[in-house]
Order: C-alpha cells, then structure tokens, then sequence
C-alpha cells in the first residue's frame, strides 16, 4: 500500500495535519499578497516626485526664466514649470478665500517658484535628493522642498513589513517542519512493529525511511494547496469591500489575486519543508527501532 | 555454518542469558536448541540474526565473525539468513503474498522476480493460492507457514527459528517441523529453539540442550527415528497432503 493510502485510511489525523500546515502558510502568503498590492497600488507614487523650489525675494520673473532654462539643459530634469509671483498669488487669491485681506498687503509676499520634475531615470530617492541638493546650491534660491518625503517613509514602511513577512514565513514555516516531523514521529511509533519486522528481513533504515519521506511530501502538499485556497477565498471575501471603500476615495483600485508563480512557489516550498520534517524525524526515529 | 566460541551474554538489566556457551553447527545439519525456557535459546537465536551481540566471546556464521560485521552491514547480513518467529511477525495489514515477498523487496530484487519466487515459496509451504489473503484470515498454523515462507524466499542457506511450534497443537506442530526437515534434506542449515520434545523426539537430529545459560548437553542423532526415517524415505511429501 502507498503512502498516500495510508494518510488516507486516517482522513481525521491527516485532516488535522494539513489543516495546521494550510493555516501556518496561509497568514504569511495572505500578507504577502496585500504586501504586493499595497506595492502595486504605491509604484505609481514613485514617479510623482516634483521639487519645489523657491527663489529669493529679490530674484526677478526674469532671473526666474534664466534658472528655469539653465535646469531644464540638465539631464536628469524632465520639465521645469515658472509660477510667478504673481500667478501664484491669483492662484492663491482665488482657491484660499483670503482675497479681502490679500488685498491689504502691500507688496506681494510670494516668492517666484520653480516646478521641477525629474527624469524618469532620476525619480529615485537617492537621485531626487541629489537634484535637490544641486538646485539648493544655486544662487538666488532660498529653499527647495521635496514635497514628497513622505513617499519615503512609505517605502521605508514597506521595507519594514516585507521583512516582516519574510520573518513570520520563516516562523511559520519552522512550524511546518515542527508539525510534520512531530505526525511523522507519532506514524513511526504506531508502525514499530512493522517496521521491526522490516528491519529483521534485511531492510536498510533508507528504505524504511522511504514511505515516511513520500507521506512528508504529501503532507506538505496538501497543506500547501490549502494555504493556496485559504488565501483565495480571503482574497474574494476582501475584493468587493476593497473596491468599494476604494471607490469611496474617489480612486480606482482592484485587489489583485495570487500570481501562478507566486502559488508554484509555495507548493514547492510547503512540499520541500514536508520533506525536510519527514526526513528529520523518519532518520532519527528509524534508526532508534530495532527488533528486540 | 554456526560457531559459538565461548559466548557470554548479559543483558543491561544485569540477567546474564549465556554463560560460556559454545557449539558448532555444520553447514548442510538440522540440529535443536532445546531447554526450559530462560535457558538462552532465543538469545542464541538473537545473536545469529545480529539482534543482540555477544557480551564476551565470538559468533561465527558462515565462517565469518559477527562481530566484523558493522551497523550499516546488518541489513546485509540479515538477507543471507532465514529467521522464523514463534510469534510469526507478520504484517497483518498486508496480504500474504506482501509478507512473502518482503526479504526480496527490501533487497530491491526485480518485481517480476519478486513474483515468481513469492509463488514458489507460497508452494513450498503448500500455500499456493492464499496469496490475497490477509494474514488474519488464516489459521495459526497457515499463518506459521506464510512466515516459513518468507525466511526462505531469499534462498538462505541458513534457517533459524524461535519455538516454531510453540502455539501449534501436536498435529500442527509435527507438520511444521516437517517442513523444516524437507529444506534441510535440500542442503538448507536449519538450527530450531524448541521445548516440544515429543515432536522432536520423531527426528533424526542433534540435539543441543541448555539450562542456565550454559550447554548441558549435546545430544547425538538418534538413529532409529522410526517414523520421520520412514517419511524421509518415502520421498517427496507434498506439504499439501501433510
């Protein structure tokens, strides 16, 4: 009889087994998918680095034009947009609602401002710090904000919670090992006797191992497959809500399911570390059974 | 085939089962361990299958020591010998013919091959024809001839067996020990643990007897065994008509 008979005759044991194996994955690979979404949803973000820079009180519409020029020759700007102290008072004037006490001002109080958009190429965070530091350095500039640090702090966040998952997966998956290595122990102590009669006709401990490492790789599978199928439905249980709160927010933004690769992956690693619990517990146990 | 040479045994709970205990068996003999039981019949027995080893003192099977024989090599060594248990230690949730081929699959023998000597030796001991059947469904005695079976399905030149007949009626038990005598009288080495003087009493064999871990006495064959030497005589019995 095989192996995968065998875990069959005992559906309530390798019920339990698989189960434990399919909830240890699925909470590492579900956070890996929103992870990947969250990544998807922000990639976006990335490239929507603009500098604003701001120039002296003195500096003239004119001196504006000349920076602007001389920014745009560079290659790691795209586009270079002047708001003139002017506009950029209209502008104020009309979206604020400050217009009565604008008026009460002497001279204009904006300074004239450059719209500097990076290359594609340079819309990194190292590549914008360094543009920032270059256009910071030129006379007649007062300050250069990069309106986006906190995209930064989101990477950096995001940084943060992938090694999480990489850690919570590596966790979960020592528990794998645990919890095949420990039904394995129990399967080798309920078949001593079989296996003593094995040992006792001339079977060598590698072939007595062999139907516990093929039980290893089943369970591994079976757990695997239902990590897959656990973080599928999580998946179609969120995806309405998501679009709906995302729709609310005025964006548009479809949850993205498990990729194949990204599901193959995980059956070959649950298989490998069924494998690796079998293996770990079949060597040391089998070896501990001899006829008597 | 099997020599003793002074061989001590105690066992970690300080019982000592052998004290000196020594014996040749040659190759080609049929010869009983006899003895009341806590004599060391069995623990002989476990020291030729490589179970136990010998506290003092050296085993020699086939002329090769036991004690050169490492932990990685017992598997091996096992396959050259045929080992019968009073308990028959069978795979009960396998059928027969599983139980039969066992010492061929464990050697990795061909499957094809594998079949083939399963039905020989599933005839040998007259059970041709059980070999879907489970171990359970046979009688005591059935289920003591599948295990017959599957000692000498490797062709061993050496068979041993612990009380064979120990569970068996008179009946059951003369037929067994038949069976044992038929592979000796084809060159088999067959060495029996057993208590049951009445039927051993209708062999012409040696006798090695025991008592305290030490051998008391070796009894030579009694020529004139009346009814076995008849049977022997008249040739081949088939096992099916025993």
């Amino acid at each position: 009889m095989g192996s995968l008979g065998r875990i069959v005759q005992h559906p309530i044991a390798t019920g339990m087994t698989v189960a434990v194996i399919a909830v240890a994955l699925a909470l590492p690979l579900f956070l890996n998918v929103l992870l990947q979404n969250t990544r998807a949803a922000t990639a976006g973000w990335n490239q929507a680095f603009e500098l604003s820079v701001y120039l002296a009180k003195k500096a003239s519409s004119e001196r504006a034009e000349s920076l602007a020029t001389q920014l745009r020759s560079r290659p790691d700007v795209a586009q270079v947009r002047v708001i003139s102290a002017d506009q950029a008072l209209a502008e104020f004037r009309s979206s604020s609602g400050f217009g009565k006490a604008l008026d009460a001002l002497e001279a204009n109080p904006l300074p004239q401002t450059l719209i500097v958009t990076p290359t594609v190429a340079a819309s990194t965070p190292e590549g914008t710090q360094a543009l920032k530091a270059r256009i910071a350095a030129l006379a007649d500039v007062d300050t250069v904000e990069l309106d986006t640090e906190w995209v930064q702090r989101l990477n950096a966040l995001l940084d943060l919670v992938r090694r999480v998952v990489w850690l919570t997966g590596g966790l979960l998956g020592l528990s794998v090992v645990l919890v095949v290595g420990n039904t394995i122990r129990l399967d080798i102590l309920n078949r001593r006797a079989e296996i003593e009669v094995m040992k006792l006709v001339g079977a060598t401990d590698t072939f007595a191992r062999r139907p516990f490492l093929y039980s290893g790789v089943w369970y591994g599978l079976g757990g695997g497959l239902g990590a897959i199928l656990v973080v599928a439905v999580a998946i179609g249980v969120l995806a309405k809500p998501i679009e709906h709160l995302t729709a609310l927010y005025g964006g548009q933004f479809q949850l993205r399911g498990l990729r194949f690769g990204t599901a193959a992956l995980i059956l070959v690693g649950s298989v490998a570390l069924g494998w690796l619990g079998s293996w770990i517990a079949a060597t040391r146990h089998i070896r501990d059974v001899e006829p008597t | 085939m099997i020599h003793f040479d002074q061989v001590h045994k105690r066992y970690p709970n300080g019982r000592e089962a052998l004290a000196g205990v020594s014996f040749r068996i040659e190759a080609g003999e049929l010869a009983f361990l006899t003895g009341h039981s806590g004599a060391g019949k069995s623990s002989i027995l476990k020291l030729i299958a490589l179970i136990e080893r010998p506290t003092r003192g050296q085993v020699f099977i086939n002329n090769q020591n036991t004690s050169a024989v490492k932990p990685r090599g017992i598997p091996q060594f096992r396959r050259s010998l045929g080992v019968v248990f009073q308990d028959h230690k069978l795979l009960y949730d396998r059928p027969v013919a599983d139980n039969v081929a066992l010492p061929l699959i464990v050697a990795g023998v061909a499957r094809r091959e594998i079949e083939k000597r399963m039905r020989a030796a599933l005839d040998q001991v007259g059970l041709l024809g059980k070999e879907r059947s489970r171990p359970l469904e046979l009688s005591t005695g059935e289920q003591q001839r599948v295990g017959i079976a599957r000692a000498i399905v490797g062709k061993p030149m050496l068979l041993i067996a612990d009380e064979p007949t120990g569970n068996l009626d008179p009946d059951l038990a003369l037929e067994i020990m038949r069976l044992f005598k038929r592979f000796n009288d084809v060159g088999v080495t067959v060495l029996i643990a057993t208590h049951d003087l009445h039927v051993i009493d209708r062999f012409v064999a040696r006798r090695i007897v025991l008592e305290g871990g030490r051998v008391i006495a070796e009894e030579a064959p009694v020529e004139e065994a009346p009814v076995e030497a008849a049977t022997r005589s008249s040739g081949a019995a088939r096992p099916a008509q025993l």
